[in-house]
């Protein structure tokens, strides 16, 4: 069977709405899945998404289900418009990633199925290979890119001692009957691959490049009507959340980046955190507040010392109408205790960007990486070397399409170098 | 009388089994050889099986096929290689009497019905206007037919080494195909020169067997075929000794009498099948190497020194050999040689074996640029069953990766080409932990069974096994148990979670065998079965061979020389060609369908 794909269709979040689609034959089971009912075909529905994993809301939108071939790529298709911001794409895209069957589609394949399914002619087809092509040539240059940089020798590295031990190891698959073979291996995979290992732990550990691009993401985060949107609107310089004296004035998250001493940050407003909530739309908007903090890479707490998630920096805000707790004091009102803030603030985020020259992974760089870590644990793990023949293939393929290269000879050349073989 | 719809010209593994595989579909086969006593030769080794090897012998035996039940009828030594792994990367392999294996496919040769063996030298292919019509023997007579199968092995211009001397000829005492070489030549099609060697062959009654070590028989039961009921011949052991210090001297000191070093040998050797002088060049710091000492037969007295293939002079292959442990006093009975041989280049080739440039010519064997009987005989059964099937206008046969051993080596042969001769290695097999030797009839024999070369005997004797062996799944998958940690799950999966073992009472050893390996690699069958499910994807979309690559925008002209040297016949042969990127398939794929419509 097909494999299903799914994509976000609209241009990169945040933005006013995002669209993603899914095509392919359980299109329509993950559609039913996450809001309840397929919707008529061809009409528009207004639906709760839910994480069919754990009930979870994931956001209100519209959902439209149109039944093949009669779609744009020819199968089954269903689209969902989302509120366009990042957590909620980010949250909707790793859900269905986690339904089976559903795999996120690679570069060109909703128009390469289009083409195959007879949905565009030849013309536009054509235009496909030149499509195609650029995005070659933008792959190519960052395999370029990957190649001359600091990045690009690890891997190199990584896929000759990956070639190196695999070698060994079907050496004594294959060879295991000539007697000069089982002379010269007396090596442990384990030994070989934990070096390897140990590296991809670190660089995994790492802070990745998007942060720089992205900007650190900054949660102001406490009890309703804690002065989160006064700070939140001083520290952006603008109004762009409303203050009011009701709790609960601000019902969704608000994102604004700003730069500060050059460095990029995301500012985060949430609604304020309570219990006895009866309103389903501040019931929405604490959910969120959640994912947020789930998220969020520094959080300012602005409530009581007790309550305060995990490495927050406690902030005791409106210290200019009385004593304030503990925390960093700070009035929006006086400007009092805001360089203060700043700083810490600062501190924090230098630390959580990747430093001048060091090895950062983008998105792309450490799935890859991540994915050849499993390989390789599972791989030292096992006992069989059969299996761990087997994940050594498969992390080879893996780091292989990263640089473009491949092969089961580049490995014989390997075995053949290092082996006296051959009755 | 003269007119045939299939004729194989040689009569080695790769001719034998391409006849035998005609024959059974029902086409009227004619089998051309020198000498009618030698078909069915073993001109190397006297050993059948191996690692990879083992798979393509049990392979061709689920086609019906002759090689596993010649071996078994010759088997005077058994081993099972690999026998702690997993069943994935075992080997069974069989020390043969050569003899014995000649007399096997004799017999099953002459008993076969719509086969004719014809003695005779194959001068020249009949062509009319550029299309095959016929073949023309040295004697002047000529044969019509709709194919050809070449199984030429290293008779197609051979030339063989010993030494200072240069012989031409393809085997020792035999004479070589110079005018079919010439003719295929001036065709045009795209040719190589290889070589290969073999070791001296030893007179045992010489060797001073008491100061080695022995290697036993295994004990086990298996055999190769599933048409084997039991192990007959007598069974013989082996010895082992090793190369000496004053052996690589002698051999270091004459190093410049070798063909292969002083440049008399152009063509490329296998690496790993080197000879004992390249062994000595390359890996010289290694105090000795391994030397088994394999009996040629029962009432032979011939021993076959394995792993010093050598083309020194015959009195320096003595010298070395009287320093070597248990051989001090030996005496040669034949000294070792090596043989330079044209091949062509397999890119020529489509998947079924047939040249594309020469309809109804189908090419099997060492003339493909291939090493081992095993690698040969699987080449013969398939160039057998398409020229069969050409013949008949039948459906052509051709195995994929995710199938077989067999289509592994046929996608590597026909769209990578070969730099030096090709064996199989477990290695090569993306999809090994599916493919093993154990469940060679499970994959093959119902696609065997559909092409119409299987017998009677066996169809009955397989549709009882499956249904034996589905049986015994279903019971394995609706029992249940527990694990240590007591959580519920049938016996299938226990296997693989707690090292349950099945109760074998009143089943098949050999169907508990592969129940329990499928039981116990289940996960990564399964997530190998998604790679299978891509690359069969790709396989679907045909490219028309009309198809110009120099034409196409945006290839690199190496893409372009690979791509028109392979004709990949699908996209995802395309994909798999080295260095062909994403961009250039996109490219091939809107061309392919533009010429489609």
């Amino acid at each position: 069977m097909t494999d299903t794909i799914f994509a976000l269709s609209s241009g990169l979040p945040p933005a006013g709405i995002a669209v993603v689609r899914i095509s392919g034959p359980r299109a329509g089971e993950v559609l039913a899945r996450l809001i309840g009912k397929l919707p008529k075909p061809r009409f528009a529905r207004y639906s709760r998404l839910y994480d069919p994993a754990d009930g979870a809301v994931l956001d209100d939108g519209l959902a439209l289900w149109f039944a093949g071939p009669a779609t744009a790529t020819g199968e089954d298709l269903a689209e969902l418009h989302l509120h366009g911001g990042r957590a909620v794409v980010a949250a909707v895209l790793a859900c269905l990633g986690r339904q089976e069957g559903l795999r996120p589609a690679t570069a060109g394949e909703y128009t390469r199925r289009a083409f195959e399914n007879g949905r565009i002619d030849l013309a536009q087809a054509e235009g496909l290979a030149d499509l195609l092509s650029a995005e070659t040539e933008g792959q190519r240059q960052s395999a370029l890119a990957l190649a001359e940089g600091a990045l690009g020798r690890k891997v190199t590295a990584w896929q000759r001692d990956l070639l190196r031990i695999s070698a060994q190891l079907e050496a004594d698959l294959d060879f295991s009957d000539e007697g000069d073979v089982s002379d010269g291996v007396s090596f442990r995979v384990q030994d070989g691959l934990a070096p390897m290992v140990a590296d991809m732990a670190a660089l995994l550990s790492s802070a990745p490049a998007e942060r720089l691009r992205d900007g650190v993401r900054v949660v102001l985060a406490g009890p309703p009507n804690s002065g989160k949107s006064s700070l939140f609107n001083e520290m952006i310089g603008r109004h762009a959340a409303i203050v009011t004296d009701i709790a609960g004035t601000t019902r969704d998250r608000i994102e604004a980046p700003v730069v500060l001493d050059g460095v990029p940050l995301l500012l985060i407003d949430t609604a304020g955190l309570r219990d006895d909530v009866s309103d389903a739309v501040e019931a929405i908007g604490i959910e969120r507040t959640g994912q947020a903090l789930g998220e969020a890479d520094i959080i300012l707490w602005l409530g009581d010392e007790g309550d305060m998630p995990d490495g927050a920096l406690l902030i005791a805000p409106k210290s200019d109408s009385g004593p304030s707790g503990p925390g960093l004091p700070v009035s929006v009102t006086t400007g009092a205790g805001t360089g203060e803030l700043r700083s810490a603030l600062l501190h924090r985020a230098h630390a959580l960007l990747p430093k001048p020259g060091a090895l950062a992974l983008n998105a792309r760089h450490r799935a890859v990486v991540r994915l050849v870590f499993a390989e390789l644990t599972e791989a030292a793990i096992a006992t069989d070397s059969l299996i761990t023949a087997e994940h050594l293939r498969t992390a080879r393929r893996v780091l292989d399409e990263l640089t473009g290269k491949a092969g089961v000879e580049d490995m014989l050349d390997a075995l053949f170098g290092a082996f006296c073989i051959g009755k | 009388m003269h007119k045939f719809d299939v004729i194989v010209i040689g009569g080695g593994h790769a001719g034998a089994e391409a006849a035998a595989a005609s024959a059974r579909m029902g086409a009227a086969t004619a089998l051309v050889s020198f000498r009618r006593d030698m078909i069915g030769a073993m001109s190397c080794n006297p050993a059948i099986g191996g690692l990879g090897k083992g798979h393509l012998v049990r392979e061709v035996d689920a086609f019906d096929g002759i090689l596993a039940r010649a071996a078994d009828a010759a088997a005077i030594h058994y081993r099972m290689l690999n026998g702690s792994k997993g069943a994935a990367v075992q080997g069974p392999r069989i020390q043969a009497d050569r003899a014995l294996f000649k007399a096997a496919v004799h017999a099953m040769l002459n008993s076969q019905d719509n086969l004719t063996i014809i003695e005779g030298e194959a001068q020249a292919l009949i062509l009319q206007e550029g299309k095959l019509s016929g073949l023309r023997l040295g004697d002047g007579t000529e044969l019509y037919t709709k194919a050809i199968v070449l199984a030429t092995g290293t008779f197609l211009n051979g030339k063989m080494f010993c030494g200072e001397a240069q012989t031409p000829g393809g085997r020792v005492g035999e004479d070589a195909a110079t005018t079919l070489g010439a003719q295929l030549r001036v065709l045009n099609l795209p040719l190589g020169r290889l070589k290969t060697g073999t070791p001296p062959r030893l007179d045992g009654r010489t060797i001073d067997w008491s100061a080695l070590d022995i290697q036993h028989s295994d004990s086990g039961t298996w055999t190769f075929s599933d048409m084997t009921e039991k192990r007959t011949a007598p069974q013989l052991w082996c010895a082992i000794t090793r190369t000496t210090q004053a052996t690589h001297d002698v051999i270091r000191a004459n190093l410049h009498r070798s063909p292969l070093f002083s440049g008399d040998i152009e063509g490329q050797g296998p690496r790993y099948c080197p000879s004992i002088e390249d062994k000595i060049h390359r890996f010289g710091d290694r105090d000795g190497h391994q030397i088994f000492l394999e009996p040629e037969g029962v009432d032979d007295p011939i021993i076959y020194p394995n792993g010093i293939s050598t083309s020194l002079p015959e009195d320096v292959q003595l010298a070395f050999l009287r320093t070597i442990s248990g051989l001090e006093n030996v005496e040669i009975a034949q000294a070792g040689y090596a043989v330079e041989y044209d091949h062509i280049d397999p890119r020529a080739l489509e998947p079924t074996l047939e040249i594309r440039a020469l309809r109804g010519v189908y090419c099997a064997g060492q003339i493909n640029g291939t090493t081992g009987y095993e690698e040969a005989s699987a080449q013969g059964l398939i160039a057998g069953l398409n020229a069969a099937a050409a013949a008949l206008d039948k459906d052509p046969i051709v195995l994929d990766r995710a199938s077989s051993y067999i289509g592994v080596m046929i996608d590597d042969l026909v769209l990578q080409g070969i730099t030096e001769p090709y064996r199989m290695l477990t290695a090569r097999a993306e999809f090994r932990l599916r493919l093993r030797a154990d469940n060679a009839a499970t994959r093959l024999t119902p696609v065997a069974i559909s092409t119409g070369c299987v017998g009677l005997a066996r169809t009955a004797w397989f549709e009882a096994r499956e249904r034996d062996r589905l049986a015994l799944i279903e019971r394995l998958t609706t029992s249940f148990g527990r694990t240590s940690i007591g959580e519920r799950q049938s016996q299938f999966d226990l296997i693989r979670t707690a090292g349950f073992i099945p109760d074998g009472e009143g089943v098949d050893a050999g169907i508990l065998c592969e129940v329990i390996e499928d039981a116990r690699y289940a996960p990564y069958i399964a997530r190998q079965a998604a790679e299978v499910r891509a690359m069969r994807a790709n396989e679907g979309i045909r490219i028309p061979q009309a198809l110009d690559y120099a034409t196409l925008a945006g290839l690199s002209t190496e893409m372009v020389e690979r791509l028109s040297a392979a004709r990949p016949t699908t996209l995802g042969a395309a994909e798999r060609l080295r260095g062909v990127t994403p961009a250039a398939l996109a490219a091939i794929l809107v061309a392919a369908k533009r010429l489609a419509a």
